[in-house]
């Protein structure tokens, strides 16, 4: 038994992929590699000293070399636990986001149905439009819970895209009539331009609709006071290119390598006045990148941002 | 008549809520984000105030600072009502000068509604 758990350990190219890791990232395999390397080093030095007995310079320069080389693999070794525990610090802060997210609508609807069960509402029709809210609130959460099934899906690779030819200015100008009261709740200007005679594009309806709206509700949720969301939809080579321009907050820059991570929430200004699952962003690209486009962002702190995607024309 | 102003940007919880303390006898007034609601109580001067802590527009610390510079809100006492529980944002919010503090999901609407009626009692 004790046997099998080390050869398990062994095993590391099993678990570097469990993890989620390169091989040049997983510290199972480069100790091993280290163990390898110092083994064949005091073995090569063994017999080269034998032979250059006279010139200890030889002999103490490749010990320096190989030392150099254990050193950098040590630097691996350490960016992979670093990575580890970055991936783990994520995850735990996603449980206090999650649950706290689904908290919210669950304490609603505990509340709800304390209402309703306490006979107070006396009227069909009081009755009636408390269920209707309740029946939001449930969608929200079927929603934030389909949020949490596309990550893992993401993670497998099993997106299950399902392509058709779309529109894509029928798509927005759809979307941005859902906005308007949202926008118009948080004295945001909603702009939309867009070029005449855009071709279609192979993509999933459902899911490029999701990835919009991602960025919309972004551009809108981080603005403070009023602004403006401008959306440009036109064609660049083969491609259909859509951005959607905020004068919002901005991201700080030392956020922004990680603003397409998952779980990963800003730390501005906004924080406490925006909920959010950090996982938008991180579905968007994965679903723009499946289905063979390209998507980024441009920002600044407290002057706004540009998110785009590119979607190929075929 | 005494009056409560409800801080909440969940509109079905602000009603529900708002509901039951309308029959127990009080008039609500509802804001759904920060910045309106700390007009709302420099205006209305309410008997008491309800605050969710994530909020649009002004966050609800920072509305509560608000309440408590201002000479005319400063003894409007305020419950928090919210879904974080983290000690520091507790200690923060009770540092801030918040009366209560009740976590949603930990409390029944009718244990809601008697600790509001304790406190205006």
């Amino acid at each position: 038994m004790a046997f099998r758990k080390f050869y398990q350990q062994l095993n590391f190219v099993k678990q570097c992929r469990r993890y989620g890791l390169g091989l040049w990232q997983c510290p199972s395999f480069l100790v091993i590699l280290i163990g390898l390397i110092t083994i064949g080093a005091m073995l090569g030095i063994y017999f080269i000293a034998n032979q250059y007995a006279q010139e200890p310079e030889i002999v103490a320069l490749i010990i320096l070399g190989v030392t150099a080389v254990l050193m950098i693999i040590g630097y691996f070794i350490i960016q992979g636990f670093n990575q580890l525990a970055e991936v783990s610090q994520m995850k735990s802060e996603f449980v206090s986001v999650a649950s706290h997210q689904l908290r919210t609508p669950l304490s609603s609807l505990k509340w709800s149905l304390n209402l309703i069960l306490s006979g107070r509402l006396k009227g069909f029709q009081e009755q009636e439009a408390q269920l209707k809210m309740m029946a939001e609130t449930n969608q929200r959460m079927i929603d934030l819970v389909n949020d949490l099934l596309d990550v893992s899906r993401i993670e497998q690779g099993e997106m299950g895209l399902r392509p058709e030819k779309i529109d894509l200015l029928k798509l927005l100008n759809d979307l941005i009539g859902e906005y308007a009261s949202l926008a118009q709740a948080s004295n945001v200007d909603l702009e939309f331009e867009a070029e005449k005679n855009l071709p279609e594009v192979s993509a999933d309806p459902r899911r490029i609709k999701l990835v919009i709206q991602n960025l919309i509700d972004n551009a809108i949720r981080y603005i403070t006071g009023g602004g403006r969301v401008k959306i440009r939809l036109r064609r660049q080579n083969n491609f259909i290119r859509c951005e959607v321009n905020d004068n919002g907050v901005g991201i700080p820059k030392n956020e922004q390598k990680y603003i397409f991570h998952k779980f990963f929430r800003s730390q501005n200004i906004m924080k406490y006045q925006t909920e959010g699952t950090g996982l938008g962003l991180f579905i968007a690209r994965a679903i723009i990148k499946a289905s063979g486009g390209k998507i980024g962002f441009k920002s600044r702190e407290g002057k706004g941002s540009i998110f785009w995607f590119e979607l190929p024309i075929k | 008549m005494k009056t409560i102003l409800f801080i909440e940007d969940e509109s079905t919880l602000q009603k529900t809520v708002g509901q039951i303390l309308e029959q127990e006898g009080y008039e609500i007034k509802g804001a759904l984000d920060g910045e309106t609601g700390l007009a709302l109580a420099k205006r209305e001067k309410p008997d008491l105030i309800l605050l969710d802590l994530i909020l649009p527009k002004l966050d609800g610390f920072e509305v509560l600072k608000g309440l408590k510079q201002d000479e005319a809100t400063r003894s409007i006492p305020v419950i928090i009502l919210t879904n974080l529980e983290s000690s520091a944002d507790v200690e923060r919010a009770l540092d801030l000068g918040a009366s209560t503090y009740l976590v949603k999901a930990n409390y029944e609407l009718e244990e809601v509604v008697a600790k509001i009626k304790d406190i205006l009692k």
